[in-house]
């Protein structure tokens, strides 16, 4: 699956827009980006498993409220980085 | 050998990290960077044990705290492989996750390799491994009294855990602060903690002798002589002489219309009678600036008996300085220390002669939260 990753994480993505990834759920797709981009989780995801204050995820155009969230094959992971300035 | 190195002066700011190099003498520096750019940047350590090696406690807007860990003296960096973080919560306890890593500091000399990370929200993270993995501290973070001695949203960034003090003589003996919580002991390398608040006011709180609940903002122990600490408190400057467990206010001793509010305190490195302090106004709605527009730093060289003005150089009128904790730092030149500090402002300012003349080394800097030394 094609994840888009917004600029701020792009140094865990050699620079890359978009990468590739492997999972049926975001949980998984998070986990397998970690593997292939290591660190890039965490900076996303917190110790409790939450989605970070500033960081959005979306499948396609909905929004994911739930890393168990499945995903069907072909559809795409957004990471956003939402408003957060000054 | 050791006049001979080059001095380093870590720029730790709201956009990233910077850097002054100077030649043995002092004289001539050079700012480089920023490396990190758009990054905040809390603290930024040199090991005192392994000096190739610097970490650097960072977030940025949008992402989660980290540690970068240099081993080249800050040519190249690595981000640490396990941040500090919290564990997780269970299903009946509040959850808690680390928003800023804000303190780091080298652990014992006798055991290489270990650093204490102190968070916001308060939280004592260990590494045991050159800041490449950290675990949490569960003997305070899961201590069952923290929710009673920490209260509150602490300042505008969290409650802030910072000066981690390690004793020279006993890697078991450890002193921290919390902001809204005290500073707090330990004499079994982390696995129990007691407040040590005795004699600091707490003009915020109702009971005058309450245990706990102040808001120290700097803590140091003496490397010469460990049984002494400074404290620069929101309410005061204080000295403890240990085994003694109350906190004596020496700040009394500063000018009235000075003062004794302030961030940053800084010790001699050989003589356990001297520091520096930089006073700012705290008064009314507390402005947290250099009183009346003048800054100055202020000395004592007999362990608080009395203070003398240092402000040569520095401007005589609409300065309005804020230095923050961790943005003041002295050198390791024992005939003639070196201070600096860094501003809210951006500015960077030096003395060679042990705070009697300063001098503007870098100007429009980013907003800046730490000034360390290195070599």
């Amino acid at each position: 699956m094609v994840t888009q990753v917004a600029s701020p994480l792009r140094s865990y993505t050699d620079g890359r827009a978009t990468v590739e990834a492997a999972g049926a759920t975001v949980r998984e797709l998070l986990a397998d980006l970690d593997r292939r981009h290591p660190g890039i989780r965490f900076r996303m995801i917190d110790e409790q498993d939450r989605i970070r204050p500033h960081i959005r995820l979306f499948v396609g155009t909905a929004p994911v409220l739930d890393l168990d969230r499945r995903v069907a094959p072909g559809e795409r992971l957004h990471l956003i980085c939402a408003l957060s300035g000054g | 050998m050791l006049r001979a190195m080059k001095h380093t002066i870590w720029i730790g700011t709201r956009k990233g990290l910077f850097a002054l190099r100077s030649d043995a003498r002092r004289r001539t520096w050079r700012l480089a960077g920023p490396q990190f750019f758009g990054h905040i940047v809390h603290h930024v350590v040199q090991d005192p044990r392994d000096p190739k090696t610097v970490l650097v406690a960072a977030k940025t807007g949008h992402l989660g705290p980290t540690v970068f860990r240099s081993s080249n003296r800050g040519r190249t960096w690595k981000e640490a492989s396990q941040p500090p973080a919290f564990r997780r919560a269970q299903p009946d306890e509040t959850p808690k996750a680390v928003d800023i890593v804000f303190w780091l500091s080298a652990g014992h000399a006798g055991e290489r390799g270990t650093w204490y990370a102190g968070s916001s929200p308060a939280g004592l993270f260990r590494s045991e491994d050159a800041g490449d993995t950290w675990a949490p501290v569960a003997g305070f973070n899961d201590h069952p009294m923290l929710n009673v001695w920490v209260q509150g949203p602490g300042t505008p960034i969290g409650q802030l855990l910072h000066s981690v003090r390690i004793d020279p003589r006993d890697a078991r003996h450890l002193y921290l602060g919390v902001s809204s919580g005290g500073v707090f002991e330990s004499t079994d390398g982390g696995a129990d903690w007691r407040p040590l608040n005795s004699g600091c006011a707490a003009d915020f709180l109702p009971d005058p002798e309450q245990a706990y609940g102040h808001d120290p903002h700097c803590v140091e122990v003496h490397p010469a002589r460990p049984d002494r600490l400074y404290q620069q408190n929101h309410c005061g400057i204080y000295r403890l002489d240990r085994p003694g467990e109350r906190w004596l206010r020496i700040g009394t001793s500063m000018p009235r219309r000075i003062g004794d509010v302030g961030f940053p305190i800084v010790l001699h490195p050989t003589d356990p009678d001297r520091a520096w302090v930089f006073p700012m106004d705290g008064t009314s709605v507390w402005p947290r600036t250099s009183i009346g527009g003048k800054p100055a730093v202020y000395h004592t060289s007999n362990a608080g008996k009395s203070w003398r003005r240092l402000d040569r150089g520095l401007p005589r009128s609409q300065g309005w300085f804020t230095v923050l904790r961790q943005a003041m730092c002295a050198d390791d030149r024992e005939d003639r220390l070196g201070l600096y500090f860094g501003t809210t402002g951006g500015e960077v300012w030096a003395s060679t002669d042990e705070g009697g003349s300063w001098r503007c080394l870098a100007s429009h800097l980013p907003e800046i939260f730490s000034v360390t030394h290195a070599r």
